[in-house]
């Protein structure tokens, strides 16, 4: 046993996302360099990331959401950038990790579309959307099932 | 601003939803990054020590396999800290190996039984499911700022 002496202690790494025809994650972490002032920025194919203290982070994400309001997306990441535990350079070939985010991804655009919608919906409006039914998948019911199962036979 | 739990655990939308309406999301990279962050003795691969699936038996019983304890020791502080939820039903992203899919039984089981506000829903499909989902997730946030 050796000991661990962490790295980027007291930092916060978020990822920024992007999904718009407007916007490139180019222009994203050029914006973000732009008001860096010494926070780590990492340009990557979705938009980037950035690790610095939560001040700082918090500043440069609030500049980036007016961007694109209904088009970038941020989350907490637990690892900071370039760690060797995660890090393809180091584990070699692709990484494992970012199927949520490509399952998410697939289908960010209806979210967009829902930011925008409600963005300028009053209190009543908003209740009504909020009324609309979203119905969960009801489990497969134990008879159906068993009928099938004597139709296979 | 409350703290809200998200399930699952990862996810972006839920991440980025919550904390732009106001509140703050709790999500699994808060443990991993406290994890990540502490000092101590190297526990590769990613940090998780011996001690770990022992504080998991807060949540989940000694029979239970080590790495579902493994993985409440990561889960169970935030939801004890959690002042309301957002689940998704059924989330495919959510889908792994039989140690995840136990943990996120418990997990779900354990929020339910919480004396909480909760959302439950499940992702768009459509451009006007888009909508609703957006607008179930302001109102509910919104709901937690009066009752606060």
């Amino acid at each position: 046993m050796k000991p661990y002496v962490p790295e980027y202690v007291g930092t916060v790494t978020k990822y920024v996302f992007v999904d718009s025809p407007n916007t490139t994650p180019q222009d994203i972490a050029t914006a973000a360099y732009e008001i860096a002032q010494g926070v780590m920025i990492k340009e990557t194919c979705f938009g980037c990331q950035i690790t610095g203290s939560p001040e700082d982070v918090d500043r440069i994400i609030s500049h980036l959401r007016v961007l694109d309001p209904y088009r970038i997306f941020i989350k907490d990441r637990g690892f900071p950038p370039g760690d060797s535990r995660r890090c393809r350079a180091d584990l070699g070939g692709a990484r494992p990790g970012y199927l949520g985010h490509e399952y998410e991804m697939s289908f960010i655009r209806y979210i967009s579309h829902g930011l925008e919608e409600t963005g300028g919906m009053n209190k009543t409006s908003l209740k009504k959307a909020a009324g609309q039914p979203l119905p969960l998948e009801e489990p497969l019911d134990a008879d159906l099932l068993e009928k099938l199962f004597s139709e296979e036979t | 601003m409350a703290k809200v739990f998200i399930y699952p655990a990862t996810s972006l939308i839920l991440s980025d939803l919550v904390a732009r309406f106001g509140h703050e999301p709790l999500g699994s990279a808060l443990s991993i990054r406290e994890h990540v962050q502490t000092p101590g003795f190297d526990s590769p691969p990613i940090q998780m020590t011996s001690e770990d699936p022992q504080k998991g038996l807060k949540w989940a019983a000694v029979e239970v396999p080590s790495g579902i304890r493994g993985r409440m020791a990561l889960y169970g502080p935030l939801v004890e800290e959690a002042e309301a939820a957002i689940i998704i039903d059924e989330p495919d992203l959510a889908f792994g190996c039989m140690g995840c899919a136990r943990t996120n039984e418990l997990l779900v089981f354990m929020l339910r039984e919480k004396e909480m506000p909760k959302l439950e829903l499940r992702y768009p499909a459509s451009k006007e499911e888009g909508v609703t989902f957006v607008a179930k997730i302001k109102q509910f946030l919104k709901e937690l700022e009066v009752k606060e």
